[in-house]
């Protein structure tokens, strides 16, 4: 191995020692751009994919049909479904469990859904406690998507015109 | 055999046959949905339209050594000018066809256009969804978006019964299930009313679709419009998992697939198998699983304590069982333990069973709870069998019946018979009552004077026909039968007669259940061997269940495994263990009260024993009141086993889920109890052990009685007192074993009508009484409180009340009893 003149040259004039100073240098003098979160937060695209909702129609009545097309469609197998016939005749779930462990927030449940009940909201601030705590339930879903409907139909609209 | 090219691709197919035929056993692809390989052709959906044309000059044959043949060239062919369905096209000498060329593709995918602009776009709610052939065709040759911007029609669902859900707006006319109904299964229940945009699938008059094999048109129907009602919603076909079982409830030993979700048993569809059951599957087959997931599952291990019953673990109730054992042999000898089978276990249970009641030194073991008459017992073959194998059933040029309700005993060979009968063959039935059947035949004799008198008469006549010296006992029950009329050379029996001897080897003389349980089950068995002999016929004894494997491995007190004869004291039989009651009883599997057909006797000898241990799936039934523990074992679908068929088939079932709660694979429980016992040999860690230690079966197998001795006619005839009805029995199709009895659906068909004493109009009348009132039903020692029936199927002189009900019980088996009106 002969010697590196480059090297040399690099070492003794600490190039990337400057190089790295002159970025520090130069942040001193430009326009701030910390964002106090959680005081302040950044906007959010409509395409965020954050917790899961499951939405209602209107009339009050819940959207999913048991049709188990999110289940499917899965990637991590996060989400676990039980059917019934409901007492007036229509297919319902007695169970829509998501393993917010496992969920990889693809979105592809969304996309899968033909009656747009399943989504991701933008709710992304959310923690657990305890190991349980992960898997969020029927219920869970539909009081989040009861209580974020405005948004989430907001998201939907926005984003509309680009599906 | 003619020589064709498809889509470039030479084949071979019988000139004539259909050309949709001839693709499909060549691995060639054509879409359809209303072309079944079981039905007739009805070309009604037009999926299958392909391009036929004709070669200029003769294909050459086929053969081995040739090198790839040049495709024929398209100008050079007389097309049809307009595209052929390949169902309905029959296959000629040099036929090109194009299954996707442009006319062909263009007329696959209008049509398609079509059957859609009717059908919902209700994929996702669909229980079809995922096993749609509709589906499936929409990806492969539908548009992505309809054209049609006008009202869709829509059609009222109705109830056709408990079994299978409506939904006759997705429905396309295909008319599979009109066609299944009116070909296979020989009742039209389902038709094809109205024309055009009125034209619809409906009951006739709305009735409900009551066929004993009604399920098989959810597999039938393309679309989802017939599913099945008890799985409705419950899961996706793409998540299912399905395990290969066999069917327990006859002796055909259906193939199954039993499909479950995360663990739970949610369906089961037929698994093809040509020599069996073919794509069919009985409606018993096809929802008995319902039970497996019912409320009535014993949980837990129970014991009673001073007649309260208490949950407990494993080890306390078998240690309570082999005391209670232990016990009953230390005060009465071996004598004093006695083990009843039922009629649904696999072999490696029967056998386990019999080796644990022979290692206590005692031989008192038997399943037959359908059978009063053992007197033939040293004689009969190693299993009832059919020597006439399952599949050549359909090809019988004639039949005899004798005592045997086959629609409901085992409805797959009566589709089997059905099929025979469409190609001409000749049934003749002897039964009891007058069953209807699904098949074109006559009735011989509908039994006034007796079962074995009826097949007697017909002996006469095959004696007479094929010139055959008959035994003077034959004659005997003979004068039992009603005088033939003047002519009655040309009777139906004489017919019967001629045909069975000209049918020879393939023809078959069937013994039903209804024979087996004969008072005079042996002289029935006798007579007809001996017609057999005379006719060169095939006999065939249809036991039910998986009887044919309790045989084999030994449940019957008098054979150990294979057939040898078992060493040491004989033992009792059924009958016998619960005439003179023993101090303990272990039952496997079976309720004798309502599996059997003397529910008194059972009744009376579990309540006069000290102990009754009960292996059983189910917590409600009589003997698991009886019971002192409750050992909860795996139902069907969740124990590993093996059946042996009517035919000496020996089917493996794979365990399809994990037994629920406490419950365990009933070998193994009867396996920990051998230990428990402390008796030898019982160290298995595998059912493959077990299995190990059975002998194997080799066929073909025989019915024939070892001796052919008839036994002679008893001397006087039952005192004929007056009022007194004689009474006929059975065990109805859904009340057979615990596991239907715990069916849901089933037990709301209309073939498990509320148990009644059914006469006949004259009897009716002759009782003062009308229909539908209640009536008492006497007999020496017990009664039952029943509706009466008016039911021409009943002779006279006879009441028919089924058995399998608690409330009829207590009328004990066959017999004579009185019917009276009721205070």
């Amino acid at each position: 191995m002969g010697i590196d003149i480059k090297q040399w040259y690099k070492t003794f004039t600490l190039k990337e020692l400057r190089k790295g100073m002159w970025v520090t240098g130069r942040r001193l003098f430009s326009r701030k751009m910390t964002i106090m979160y959680p005081q302040e937060k950044t906007p959010k695209s409509p395409r965020f994919r954050g917790l899961h909702a499951l939405r209602r129609y209107p009339n009050g009545e819940e959207r999913c049909i048991a049709c188990k097309l999110c289940e499917a469609v899965c990637p991590a197998l996060a989400i676990t479904i039980d059917s019934e016939e409901r007492a007036d005749g229509t297919r319902r779930t007695t169970r829509y469990d998501i393993d917010l462990f496992k969920c990889i927030y693809c979105g592809f449940c969304e996309e899968a859904c033909p009656v747009d009940s399943i989504v991701l909201t933008d709710i992304h601030e959310f923690h657990m406690e305890e190991d349980r705590e992960r898997w969020i339930g029927k219920q869970r879903l539909l009081e989040i998507g009861d209580q974020y409907e405005a948004e989430i139909a907001a998201a939907r609209k926005a984003d509309a015109p680009y599906r | 055999m003619a020589t064709l090219e498809v889509d470039g691709r030479r084949i071979e197919a019988e000139v004539g046959e259909m050309l949709i035929a001839a693709t499909d056993r060549a691995g060639i692809y054509i879409p359809r949905f209303c072309y079944h390989e079981k039905l007739s052709v009805a070309a009604n959906c037009r999926m299958c339209l392909v391009e036929v044309g004709h070669a200029p000059e003769p294909l050459p044959p086929l053969t081995g050594a040739q090198p790839k043949p040049q495709p024929c060239k398209r100008d050079q062919l007389r097309l049809a000018p307009k595209p052929l369905p390949a169902c309905a096209t029959p296959v000629t000498d040099n036929m090109v066809v194009f299954t996707r060329s442009k006319l062909a593709r263009e007329a696959q995918q209008g049509t398609l256009e079509f059957l859609l602009i009717n059908h919902p776009l209700d994929c996702p709610v669909c229980d079809q969804g995922g096993e749609c052939p509709l589906q499936d065709q929409a990806m492969g040759y539908g548009n992505d978006d309809s054209r049609y911007r006008e009202v869709k029609r829509s059609v009222a669902s109705y109830d056709i019964g408990p079994l299978v859900a409506t939904e006759m707006t997705r429905c396309i006319h295909c008319t599979r299930c009109v066609r299944f109904g009116e070909e296979i299964a020989g009742v039209m229940e389902l038709g094809f009313p109205g024309r055009g945009e009125a034209a619809h699938i409906a009951t006739f008059l709305n009735r409900s679709v009551d066929s004993e094999v009604s399920g098989n048109i959810i597999d039938l129907c393309p679309v989802g419009a017939l599913t099945s009602k008890p799985c409705r919603f419950a899961a996706r076909a793409w998540e299912l998992e399905s395990h290969r079982g066999i069917s327990p409830h006859d002796c055909v030993g259906a193939n199954l697939n039993i499909q479950t979700l995360r663990g739970r048993v949610e369906r089961v569809v037929p698994r093809d198998n040509p020599q069996v059951n073919e794509c069919w599957l009985a409606d018993r087959d096809r929802y008995s699983y319902e039970a497996v997931n019912s409320d009535s599952r014993l949980s837990a291990p129970m014991v009673k304590d001073n007649g309260q019953w208490k949950e407990t673990d494993w080890e306390t109730a078998l240690q309570r069982t082999a005391d209670g054992i232990k016990a009953a042999i230390a005060a009465a000898g071996a004598d004093g333990f006695g083990a009843l089978a039922g009629y649904t276990s696999t072999l490696e249970e029967y056998f386990l069973l019999q080796k644990l009641v022979r290692a206590l030194g005692a031989n008192h073991i038997d399943h037959r709870l359908q059978q009063s008459d053992f007197r033939d017992d040293a004689a009969a073959p190693v299993f009832p069998a059919s020597e006439l194998p399952i599949e050549r059933f359909s090809g019988v040029p004639a039949a005899l019946l004798v005592g045997s309700n086959i629609r409901k005993e085992q409805p797959l060979l009566a589709l089997r018979l059905r099929a025979a009968a469409r190609h001409g063959a000749r049934i003749g039935i002897i039964n009891p009552l007058d069953y209807a059947q699904n098949f074109d035949a006559e009735t011989l004799a509908p039994g006034a004077a007796g079962l074995a008198a009826a097949v007697a008469a017909l002996a006469v006549q095959v004696a007479k026909a094929g010139g055959a010296a008959m035994p003077g006992e034959i004659k005997q029950w003979a004068d039992l039968a009603p005088a033939s009329q003047p002519g009655a050379e040309y009777d139906a029996a004489h017919r019967l007669a001629a045909h069975l001897i000209k049918a020879g080897g393939d023809g078959v003389v069937i013994l039903g259940v209804l024979a087996q349980q004969h008072p005079q089950a042996s002289a029935i068995k006798a007579i007809a061997q001996w017609v057999c002999e005379a006719a060169g016929s095939r006999l065939a004894i249809l036991p039910p269940g998986n009887s044919a494997a309790a045989w084999w491995a030994g449940c019957v007190p008098h054979r150990g495994p294979g057939g040898q004869a078992a060493a040491g004291r004989p033992g009792r039989h059924v009958a016998g263990m619960l005439a003179e009651p023993r101090r303990a009883y272990l039952l496997l599997d079976n309720d004798p009260v309502l599996d059997g057909i003397d529910g008194r006797a059972a009744l009376e000898a579990l309540n006069r024993a000290e102990f009754v241990a009960h292996i059983t799936a189910y917590r409600n039934g009589a003997a698991a009141e009886c019971a002192d523990v409750l050992l909860p074992m795996a139902a069907f679908t969740e124990s590993a086993g093996i059946f042996l068929n009517c035919e000496g088939r020996v089917q493996r079932a794979e365990a399809a889920a994990r037994p629920l709660f406490e419950a365990r694979p009933a070998w193994k429980i009867l396996r920990v109890l051998g230990n428990f016992l402390d008796l030898p040999g019982f160290d298995y860690v595998s059912l493959d052990q077990v299995n190990a230690d059975i002998p194997h079966f080799e066929g073909p197998p025989t019915a024939r009685l070892g001796t052919g001795t008839i036994p002679a006619r008893p001397d006087q005839r039952d005192a004929d007192s007056g009022a007194d009805l004689c009474r006929l029995l059975d065990l109805p199709i859904y009340r057979g074993d615990s596991t239907v009895r715990n069916a849901p659906a089933l037990q709301r068909t209309a073939d498990n009508p509320p148990p009644a004493a059914h006469v006949n109009h004259d009897s009716v009348a002759r009782l003062g009484l009308a229909d539908g009132d209640p009536v008492l039903v006497k007999n020496g020692a017990g009664s039952a409180r029943l509706p009466l029936r008016a039911d021409p199927r009943v002779p006279p002189g006879c009441v028919y009340v089924p058995a399998g009900h608690a409330q009829t019980a207590p009328l004990g088996g066959h017999g004579r009893v009185s019917v009276e009106k009721a205070s």
